[in-house]
């Protein structure tokens, strides 16, 4: 497979270095080249500093048709922006955003982006741990319409999320 | 109208200022607090301290009821997010971005921003107007002398299309010698006919410009355009 991953974080890295074990074809994008020491020296794959939401430093290194595409910055919105050039532009197979914020994630899950989100996921087995029920929303949403062609669903496809229980921090940039 | 403006940098601000008053009514939402109290400060009580990338915020500043979001901070992907969350997610009629990177317009207008501002391009497009495009490049100069080499691109509309270069007067120490078309060099002979995308190399003294240029590329622009003009009236 051919694995796109932006943001060198330690998510990032350790992500990268394990497809790269698994044999996989995967290059790394990242705005700074001090991010890319996480990554061992036997990591075999690219490694390129770049911004990732630009289109043009994506098709330079080879993210048309990727496999999977993983948005991992600490940007929110640059990580759904990505995703969302990569599944509109460079026909990726599969993009996934992490988006710390509860409602965006679910609001761009139903956009055609599965999101995983930091808040959630951390809250919840906070919540298990102490002994209580957590808010049983999946840590990974699945994108729910996929992969639109032309203008995107009409106004209110996104309704039937709620607004509640939006904790999240802002995405602040890396 | 309402409207709810997110990003209070000068763009967000003037923008506010310009509209209010126009006589709307506007909400500004802008994350920096130190910011958002100097315009709220200035401009009254309608600026939101917090970041309008974010559901909750939205909901708060009552983009569930805007006519318009405009989007104008500086960052390309939150005003994207910005727009597409109002869309979508607040069934906001009309959503306005700004845009810094030309190359992110058609992606914007692909997920349903309905309109996008590009002061880039608009720059970038007041520039362009400004240089002629039927222009001599100049590739080198000779040594010492005044000569140099000189390239002139044909386009539709040149004098010289369709003639060879026996046909054309050339002024005295300019020659013509070489032609690239599609990316081939080769010598100009007497016979060659040229065509347009012609790539035309010539040597000459600096004041065998002007009639260089009459020869291979026509009248310039602008008295294109006056021509044009009178011929219309």
């Amino acid at each position: 497979m051919k694995i796109v991953i932006i943001g060198c974080g330690r998510v990032g890295a350790v992500l990268a270095e394990a497809f790269d074990t698994a044999g996989h074809e995967v290059v790394i994008i990242d705005l700074s080249t001090r991010a890319f020491e996480r990554l061992s020296s036997e990591f075999r794959g690219q490694a390129v500093r770049g911004d990732g939401t630009d289109e043009d430093v994506l098709r330079r290194v080879g993210a048309v048709g990727a496999d999977a595409f993983l948005a991992l910055t600490e940007g929110d919105n640059r990580n759904v922006m990505a995703a969302q050039i990569a599944m509109e532009k460079l026909e990726v197979n599969r993009a996934m955003a992490k988006v710390n914020d509860p409602v965006r994630a679910a609001a761009y899950a139903e956009l055609g982006i599965a999101t995983i989100c930091r808040t959630t996921m951390l809250s919840d087995a906070i919540q298990t741990f102490v002994g209580l029920r957590g808010s049983g929303m999946p840590s990974v949403i699945d994108a729910v319409a996929h992969h639109h062609q032309g203008p995107p669903p009409p106004a209110g496809a996104a309704a039937a999320v709620g607004t509640t229980g939006a904790a999240g921090a802002a995405g602040g940039k890396a | 109208m309402f409207v709810l403006v997110v990003g209070g940098g000068k763009v967000g601000y003037y923008l506010t200022r310009e509209l209010i008053d126009s006589g709307h009514e506007v909400v500004l939402m802008e994350r920096d607090p130190g910011r958002a109290s100097q315009i709220a400060d200035e401009i009254g009580s309608i600026v939101v301290a917090h970041d309008g990338c974010e559901g909750k915020y939205l909901d708060e500043a009552g983009c569930n009821r805007a006519d318009i979001v405009a989007a104008v901070t500086g960052d390309d992907e939150d005003n994207l997010v910005i727009c597409q969350m109002a869309k979508h997610h607040f069934d906001v009629p009309r959503t306005i971005a700004r845009v810094n990177n030309p190359t992110n317009e058609a992606l914007f207008r692909h997920l349903g921003v309905d309109e996008i501002i590009s002061p880039t391009r608009m720059i970038l497009g007041s520039i362009e107007q400004d240089i002629p495009v039927h222009e001599l490049l100049h590739l080198a100069a000779l040594g010492d002398s005044d000569l140099e080499i000189i390239e002139a691109h044909l386009q539709a509309g040149s004098p010289a299309v369709g003639r060879s270069p026996s046909e054309l007067s050339m002024p005295e120490g300019c020659s013509l010698f070489a032609v690239v078309r599609n990316g081939v060099a080769t010598p100009l002979r007497g016979d060659t006919v040229l065509a347009v995308g012609d790539k035309v190399i010539a040597i000459g003294g600096t004041d065998c410009e002007a009639l260089l240029r009459d020869q291979l590329l026509g009248a310039n622009l602008e008295d294109q355009a006056v021509a044009g003009e009178t011929a219309t009236r």
